[in-house]
């Protein structure tokens, strides 16, 4: 008669405990390609706005700097937004006398109905934030812009782009990828809304003498963002 | 008992040319199988028992409700606040930690060192660190104040580029603590498969049976399955060594690496290794004197089994002793006025209490073991061995609150004040440690019965007869 030593109905289960714990293998995986997905972090975010401004016409065909709308960029932690005013620069319609004070470029679009009726209202036409922090995470564009650190790093190539995306994953670790180690972001500060700057010949310690000549010893630790 | 009575053999008596028999009692192999699973198999349990279960069962559930209540209210519910950062939680923590060292040192070390008479205890102290090691996990786990990132304890890739600081020993200290509690498990549980197979051939429902069965891995006792295992057992013991050593240095780095007076010493690891042991083997003793009441082992675990911990309850605490005595020499020699403060203040400033609460306790108490009396009577070593482990919560406490108290700057000096909540997690650890021990007596092998055998005179062919080769 032979002894009970294992009951032998469990055989069987262990191809189960095998896929159970291959489940739990791809579960882990899964959850792991959830983090690291570009979707997760809102890479490619292009919300439709309410006029359908291009950047591609605007800062890359016509030249025109960033700085021109985005005006606080040098001087204040946030980048403005423009007003429709600044629109009407270039954009203002021709007055009673029909005059027009300025340029008058395409006054009678209809993609420009939203700044118009805007401009003669007094109602902010509601523009979709596109690079959005969390509330904590402090950012400022003046610290940057103003030592040499392009909007391309953060913005990418903007001037290409007919609808703004967020390109880059703008994490935590983002951050502290170029404060670890920022010399290859940094570019002469007349040449920071310059997008298609590249370091040219002769210039490949660029980096390192602006980190020098600046003082440039970004902080790691958490207060400089999280105050 | 006029005539010869095994019963009553002394084996704490040392006869010259003759080993100590280390099982007392007309045993034989299936005696002392019958004896072990005694508790295991009996249809009446004792009432005792019930009592024990059932006052440890109520503090748990205790530690439970503060463990929410903390939970709810964040850390502020102990009594932990500046300068005190590290109150009773980490005091918990190295208590804890330092009762876990016993069941390696007796499975580890012993067996290497081929002392047989650790097959008598071993289990009983194995299953004792682990639970010790489980009470001492869940107080940084919950020290940490978020609980739900406890993960960031360890080092996980993440988005956010942030790793834990490697030069720190309390991220050593995670892996030190979690590598020992995977290898003493690992040893516990490898070395229980025979007894469990034996639990199993005795049993007498379908279930156990089956329970069993699956739990011993379908152990045949093969001379192939015993090669094996004890290939298997001697490699694990050799892993285990030196974890014994490592878990309490790394403990006793975290204090030692900060630069605080009273910590910053490097008598540390060494000190903390000897009372770790002592500590562990105060709670063994502890334990296993009301254990071996409950389960009938008295046979199994003799006299001589209790007086070989006494006596290294005595070597160690002895070693204590000393390193209390040397830290306030280096203090004096080393001519470091910090440093002198810090102990003068320890022993006379306002836990002064605590001081000599722990030198009469750790120092004064293990020196009755130079009595052969006082370590061959069970009540009197146990009162002791509580005094031990009062002790050494106390030589945790001295250490933690007074020098934190006492910093650099007489602008934030203060004075910790335990809340209740303290106290009841301390007591309420306390329950979830005796529920673990009582569940496993009640449902494995209390004792390695497989082991105890190897040592029974038979199983050395010395004398085919184990009465007459006892004596």
């Amino acid at each position: 008669m032979s002894r009970f030593h294992f009951p032998a109905w469990i055989n069987p289960l262990l191809p189960a405990v095998a896929g159970f714990l291959g489940i739990g293998a791809l579960y882990y995986t899964g959850l792991f390609a959830y983090a690291v997905h570009p979707l997760t972090s809102d890479v490619g975010y292009r919300p439709e706005q309410p006029v359908p401004f291009s950047h591609a016409l605007h800062a890359g065909h016509l030249k025109m700097d960033c700085r021109y709308c985005h005006n606080t960029v040098e001087v204040a932690a946030h980048a403005a937004i423009p007003p429709v005013a600044t629109c009407l620069n270039c954009h203002q319609g021709v007055d009673e006398n029909g005059q027009s004070p300025t340029v008058a470029i395409h006054v009678n679009s209809l993609k420009l109905q939203p700044i118009r009726e805007s401009a003669a209202t007094g109602q902010a036409v509601v523009w979709r934030k596109v690079h959005d922090l969390p509330d904590y995470a402090y950012f400022n564009h003046s610290a940057h812009v103003t030592r040499g650190v392009s909007c391309v790093s953060c913005h990418g190539r903007v001037d290409r782009m007919e609808v703004v995306e967020q390109k880059a994953t703008l994490a935590m670790g983002f951050c502290l990828k170029c404060h670890r180690n920022p010399t290859p972001s940094l570019r002469p500060v007349d040449e920071v809304t310059n997008l298609a700057w590249e370091p040219g010949p002769g210039q490949e310690n660029i980096g390192q003498e602006i980190a020098e000549s600046l003082r440039i010893h970004p902080q790691e630790n958490c207060s400089t963002c999280h105050r | 008992m006029a005539s010869i009575s095994l019963g009553s053999y002394d084996n704490t008596k040392e006869i010259p040319g003759q080993r100590a028999p280390l099982v007392t009692g007309d045993n034989d192999y299936q005696s002392v199988t019958d004896q072990v699973c005694l508790l295991a198999e009996k249809p009446k349990i004792p009432p005792a028992y019930f009592v024990a279960l059932g006052i440890s069962l109520i503090w748990l559930v205790i530690l439970k409700m503060c463990i929410v209540h903390l939970l709810l209210n964040g850390v502020g519910v102990w009594g932990n606040m500046s300068p005190v950062f590290w109150g009773w939680p980490i005091v918990n923590f190295v208590f804890w930690v330092g009762i876990g060292h016993a069941g390696t040192l007796i499975s580890a070390i012993l067996f290497l060192f081929r002392q047989n008479w650790r097959t008598g205890i071993n289990r009983a102290a194995e299953a004792m660190t682990i639970f010790a090691v489980i009470c001492a996990g869940l107080f940084p786990g919950i020290h940490i104040g978020r609980v739900w990132f406890a993960y960031f304890l360890f080092p996980l890739p993440n988005t956010m580029l942030l790793w834990p600081q490697f030069r720190s020993p309390l991220l050593w200290d995670v892996f030190a603590v979690s590598t020992y509690a995977t290898v003493s498990l690992l040893f516990w549980y490898m070395g229980m498969i025979p007894d469990l197979a034996t639990f199993r051939d005795r049993a007498k429902s379908r279930v156990r049976q089956i329970v069993y069965g699956v739990l011993s891995l379908g152990w045949t006792g093969s001379a192939r399955a015993w090669s094996r295992y004890e290939k298997a057992y001697l490699l694990l013991a050799a892993l285990a060594t030196p974890l014994v050593l490592s878990v309490h240095t790394i403990v006793s780095f975290d204090f030692a690496v900060s630069q605080l007076p009273g910590w910053h010493t490097t008598i540390f690891p060494p000190y903390f290794v000897a009372g770790a042991i002592f500590s562990g083997f105060a709670m063994v003793v502890t334990l296993l004197v009301p254990a071996r009441k409950l389960c009938g082992l008295e046979d199994i675990i003799t006299l001589r089994h209790l007086e070989n911990m006494c006596k290294i309850i005595l070597a160690t605490g002895t070693i204590v002793g000393y390193a209390y005595a040397m830290e306030f020499f280096i203090a004096w020699y080393g001519g470091n006025p910090y440093e002198q403060f810090a102990f003068v203040n320890r022993a006379f400033g306002p836990y002064w209490w605590a001081y000599w609460t722990m030198v009469s306790c750790n120092v004064i108490s293990p020196q009755f073991f130079w009595i052969k009396w006082c370590r061959t009577n069970p009540i009197f070593m146990v009162v002791i061995c509580i005094f031990v482990n009062i002790g050494m919560w106390f030589e945790r406490f001295v250490i933690t609150i007074t020098s934190l108290s006492r910093d650099f700057l007489p602008s934030s000096w203060g004075y910790f004040t335990p809340t209740p909540i303290d106290v009841l997690m301390l007591i309420g650890s306390f329950g979830l440690f005796f529920t673990l021990f009582l569940l496993f007596c009640r449902f494995l092998p209390v004792v390695a019965m497989a082991e105890v055998k190897s040592i029974m005179p038979d199983a050395q062919h010395r004398d085919p007869d184990p009465k007459t080769a006892e004596i």
